[in-house]
């Protein structure tokens, strides 16, 4: 079995580019202020490579894979 | 646990414990004072490795929470702390940056000693050498520990020293505090890592509440039998509480948990006026409306009945004719505020809130506020790095549930009720 892994968001370094709901618009979507809204799951099978492209074109790196696994 | 233990009850109420001496004497208490009351420091044993875990072992099973507002259980961050890579630190939280709460700051005045014993046994337990006591910049208590601590100059096997903490909401969460210790930012960050494993400078850092540590002092003397001898199994033991708005004798009381919420408040003396609710844990806590009498004072039960979170335990009391709605609206006016402004959704949520809860205060507010409120409400909460956003979230929802029938005339338009009062709640800055 794959270890699973779920997106976090790292709200200090956030600054609302929105880039990842733009690239996610199935698992990410934006508040009223332009802030990303994650749920707890962990990312889909068959979705770690876009996943992962968000994660590598966030601006500010405040997108974040954390592996679900609670032992880490 | 050679001194003998003090009475666990005295006509049938729980005997003060950390409140003892102040009772017995009216003053603070100085070295001798405290020795005679609570005899030696039992930190001896903690040199070695079977002392330091029978220490942790006891507050296990005496099941010592924190009394900071978390209510995580103390052991559990001995065990982690002590588990961790590095030489850990120790910081005594006595910051109470919660402008309803003052329990902490009577404890240090009239209690130095117990704090720091606790301060001392805990670092001993985790083979820390070194520990800070954070406190709010400019307090009385500098002053009182200071003295506490040059009177025992050389005595103690680790190094306390004190460090002033700036005056803001969030500056006493704990990785706020790790981070004002490493930087001077006394800004919450993102976790996990906890402080427990990489705080101050890297190291493990236990953060303990100053109460916390005060009650540790007393378990690691007289055990764990002795500390579950008051409260509930789930429970046990006393706690420091802070009561205000229209109770009789406004202050601060040692109660047992288990006792109902209205035995509580008359040990304040008991409203005085009809109470309309009960604000439960500080500024970003929850509304509870009455009746008071059937729901127990523990961390459970007053979660079950609303409140949130394992207890700031601040409560003051809003009389019936005072209006929750505007009360409501100046606390978050205040919480939007003291946000660090580092994360999106409270830097912008609370701010958010606070407009729509000032709308409906002063009537501006209709259906379409309150449904956008709502809205906000769902979305605001578990964002931040810290718990300030979700505090406020909380006041905020419990005022609709509380005062529903207040915001209902407020959204039709019809006038406050109590326009021009004086406010009740503690708010910095924003008048009381």
């Amino acid at each position: 079995m794959t270890r699973s892994v779920t997106l976090v968001v790292d709200p200090t370094a956030c600054r609302a580019h929105g880039l990842c709901a733009e690239m996610l618009p199935d698992v990410i979507r934006l508040d009223e202020w332009g802030y990303p809204i994650l749920g707890p799951e962990p990312v889909a099978a068959g979705r770690e490579r876009d996943v992962r492209a968000a994660v590598r074109a966030c601006p500010t790196l405040a997108l974040r894979l954390r592996r679900t696994d609670p032992s880490c | 646990m050679t001194t003998t233990a003090p009475d666990l009850r005295r006509d049938g109420v729980c005997a003060p414990r950390l409140l003892a001496g102040w009772f017995a004497t009216g003053a603070p208490a100085d070295r001798a004072a405290h020795a005679a009351r609570y005899g030696p420091l039992p930190v001896a044993d903690l040199r070695h490795r079977a002392g330091r875990a029978e220490l942790t072992e006891t507050v296990a099973r005496a099941g010592l929470r924190g009394r900071g507002g978390g209510g995580f259980p103390t052991a559990r961050k001995l065990i982690a702390v002590a588990a961790a890579r590095g030489r850990p630190v120790v910081v005594a939280n006595g910051c109470e940056g919660d402008p309803a709460g003052l329990k902490d700051r009577v404890l240090l005045e009239i209690a130095p000693h117990l704090v720091i014993d606790g301060i001392v046994l805990a670092a001993a337990a985790v083979r820390a050498r070194d520990a800070v006591l954070c406190l709010g910049e400019g307090g009385l208590q500098v002053a009182r520990i200071a003295g506490a601590l040059a009177e025992r100059s050389g005595t103690d096997p680790i190094d306390v020293r004190v460090t002033e903490v700036p005056h803001r909401y969030v500056a006493s969460e704990e990785s706020a505090l790790a981070r004002f210790l490493t930087r001077g930012d006394a800004r919450p960050t993102m976790t996990p890592p906890r402080p427990a494993q990489r705080g101050v400078h890297g190291r493990p850092t236990l953060v303990d509440n100053v109460e916390t540590l005060a009650h540790l002092a007393l378990i690691a003397r007289y055990g764990a039998e002795w500390y579950r001898g008051c409260g509930t199994a789930a429970a046990p033991g006393t706690t420091l509480v802070t009561i205000r708005g229209a109770v009789w004798k406004p202050g601060v009381y040692e109660v047992e948990y288990g006792m109902s919420l209205e035995s509580v408040l008359d040990e304040a003396g008991g409203p005085a006026a009809p109470a309309g609710a009960v604000l439960v844990g500080g500024l970003g806590g929850a509304w509870l409306a009455p009746p008071f009498a059937d729901v127990a004072f523990t961390p459970e039960d007053l979660r079950a009945a609303g409140a949130v979170g394992g207890g700031v335990a601040a409560l003051a009391v809003l009389p019936r004719r005072a209006c929750g709605v505007a009360e409501t609206a100046r606390v978050v006016r205040y919480l939007a505020a003291e946000s660090a402004r580092q994360c999106g959704p409270c830097m912008f949520g609370l701010p958010a809130l606070a407009d729509d809860m000032t709308d409906l205060a002063v009537g501006r507010g209709g259906p379409a506020t309150l449904a956008r409120l709502r809205q906000r409400l769902d979305v605001v909460p578990g964002r931040g790095a810290c718990a300030h956003p979700d505090g406020a979230v909380a006041i905020v929802s419990s005022a609709l549930r509380v005062f529903a029938d207040d915001v209902e005339r407020h959204v039709a338009g019809a006038p406050c009720s109590s326009a021009g009062l004086r406010p009740w709640l503690p708010v910095p800055g924003v008048g009381g």
